[in-house]
């Protein structure tokens, strides 16, 4: 027991040492790749939290959008710094997914696809149409990152730090829900709704309050973005990215936390390790993942369940996190 | 002291009368027996106790209280809670943690009790009633498996327990007998009458009739969503109305 948690506790600092050197090994180009995987890691694992519940919305990209449109009108308009802007980005993207409850879940599976992704357009259109203040198709720019002292968090090796802390500190906190009472209850109500019910869960409300949270945190990311990139615009946000987050999430596996991680991870560095073959890529691209989906129907996190047991440890391929022990 | 009170309930689907104005009262401390032939209403009637359903019209009173119109949620929350035909439980859950959603009433917690951990000493308080629940009901030496793989008594019996845990005053059953061998059948009945004397009144729709004729204190027959009789076990069994519906009378 000792020893495994020792083992454990090394990985850990291994990994966190790993994160922190890693900037410093790549190239300019690669380093602004590096934030662009750490927010996508957010965006990701806050998804993962709405799949909880065994509905898949398509707004999620959208909700990103909504955070980093916020961080950037309350840039420019009121100049508020990044660390006001980061958790009003997810607070009002967290407003807009609580009214969007009232309809949406009202309906369930196919429909529920449906009516997330036409909510999602229907916000996104509005980016487009009102030009003032979101700036049409165009979208906005000038958004800065902050300033502390001497540090220019312009330059990507500091704002990549920023971005894994506060990528980190969301993931902690979506980890502490999914292995709470909350996050049994989630399982629960994907599993067996009426059951659940049965003994006074209120399903609705715990539907709500994954897809509430799920996007607080992509409206983070959202903000983390836009104050990196400095500009935004509502194609960053359309159906192209949405499909990129659920090929994330299938490949990666969602029956764990970490398997969106991995999938994310994995799937942005093949991309860019195949850039060499120009107009081959996407085919190549979409073959392995219809290869991987074939193979790995689980995702890749069945592989790492699967070297666990090779090692001789884990032996139950079961989830026991509400387990006692 | 009456628990239940069901008065002139009537649910229709369309041109389809399910229920035609039923009434009866449950007595606290009893086990009940809902029965009659296929289509009499019976699961009709549960669902529309259990707030699954609405009643087209009459009203269901529990301690005195309307419940007609509650989310099924509520109900729960109010004591009434129901098990389901056929075993539903979580399969993917070990059974520890099948009975731990159950304990929901007691353990329940908010966001922020969640990410700082406010809530241990409530999950661990819910944590000892599961434990409690399993060893009543048997299944503490099980309690790290999965639902998916106990063997049908006992996957009966954890469906029980889930409801258990939430603490129910009136637990409607729903075929608890259905698909079970001799045996089976006797351990449950004792299992039911166990829980009976822990407190809790007991409805339950079956069809195997020695069954519901060895553990029901009172029945009630519905036929084509009407009350047809009610009584004792013995007085039940020599009603010729019963013995016609059941047999196809007029032969």
């Amino acid at each position: 027991m000792t020893r495994s948690s020792g083992v454990k506790r090394l990985f850990a600092v291994a990994m966190l040492a790993g994160l922190l050197i890693l900037p410093h090994l790549l190239q300019f180009h690669h380093q602004d790749l590096l934030i662009f995987l750490t927010i996508n890691v957010l965006v990701v694992t806050s998804y993962r939290l709405v799949t909880l519940t065994g509905e898949w919305s398509l707004i999620h990209a959208v909700m990103m959008g909504v955070g980093g449109y916020t961080a950037t009108l309350l840039f420019k308009q009121f100049e508020l710094g990044m660390w006001f802007t980061l958790p009003l980005a997810g607070i009002v993207a967290a407003a807009i997914a609580a009214l969007l409850c009232f309809p949406l879940f009202r309906m369930t599976q196919f429909y529920f696809l449906i009516g997330s992704f036409a909510a999602g357009e229907a916000i996104r259109l509005c980016w487009i149409q009102f030009v003032d203040p979101f700036g049409g198709t165009g979208g906005l720019s000038g958004v800065e990152p902050p300033l502390i002292g001497e540090i220019d968090f312009l330059e990507p090796v500091p704002y990549y730090y920023l971005t894994l802390a506060v990528v980190g500190l969301c993931l902690y906190v979506l980890y502490r829900i999914e292995n709470s009472r909350i996050g049994l209850i989630l399982h629960s109500v994907h599993w067996k709704a009426p059951l659940a019910e049965s003994v006074g869960v209120d399903t609705w409300r715990y539907r709500a309050l994954a897809f509430i949270v799920g996007s607080f945190f992509v409206g983070v990311a959202g903000g983390l973005k836009v104050h990196y990139l400095g500009t935004i615009t509502p194609n960053q946000f359309g159906v192209g990215f949405m499909v990129f987050i659920l090929i994330w999430v299938i490949v990666g596996g969602y029956n764990r936390f970490y398997g969106p991680i991995i999938g994310v991870i994995v799937l942005t560095l093949f991309d860019e390790s195949i850039r060499s073959l120009e107009e081959l890529r996407p085919a190549i691209y979409g073959a392995v993942l219809i290869a991987s989906i074939l193979f790995l129907p689980n995702g890749l996190e069945s592989l790492v369940a699967r070297i666990r047991q090779l090692l001789g440890k884990g032996a139950a391929p079961a989830d026991t996190s509400f387990t006692d022990k | 002291m009456t628990i239940l009170q069901i008065d002139q309930v009537t649910k229709q689907f369309g041109g389809l009368t399910a229920l035609d104005a039923v009434s009866f009262a449950v007595e606290a401390g009893e086990i009940r027996g809902l029965i009659g032939p296929n289509g009499a209403g019976k699961s009709t009637m549960f669902k529309n106790i259990a707030g699954f359903y609405t009643p087209t019209s009459g009203d269901i009173r529990y301690q005195g209280e309307s419940i007609v119109g509650r989310q099924p949620h509520s109900i729960a929350e109010q004591g009434i809670v129901r098990t389901f035909q056929e075993t539903t439980l979580f399969q993917e859950l070990t059974v520890f943690e099948n009975v731990l959603v159950g304990c929901h009433k007691r353990a329940r917690c908010n966001l922020f009790e969640a990410i700082f951990g406010l809530d241990r000493e409530r999950q661990q308080a819910a944590a000892d009633k599961v434990l409690e629940v399993l060893e009543f009901m048997g299944l503490v030496e099980r309690r790290q498996q999965l639902a998916a793989e106990l063997p049908l008594g006992s996957q009966r019996a954890l469906a029980i327990s889930i409801a258990l845990a939430s603490e129910p005053s009136l637990l409607l059953m729903d075929e608890p007998f259905a698909g079970m061998n001799p045996e089976e059948t006797n351990h449950m009945m004792e299992l039911t009458r166990k829980v009976r004397e822990s407190g809790i009144t007991i409805v339950l729709v079956e069809h195997d009739m020695k069954a519901v004729m060895g553990l029901c204190d009172y029945l009630t027959v519905l036929n084509f969503g009407q009350l047809l009789a009610e009584g004792t076990p013995d007085e039940v069994r020599n009603n010729d109305r019963v013995i016609e519906a059941y047999l196809g009378g007029g032969g």
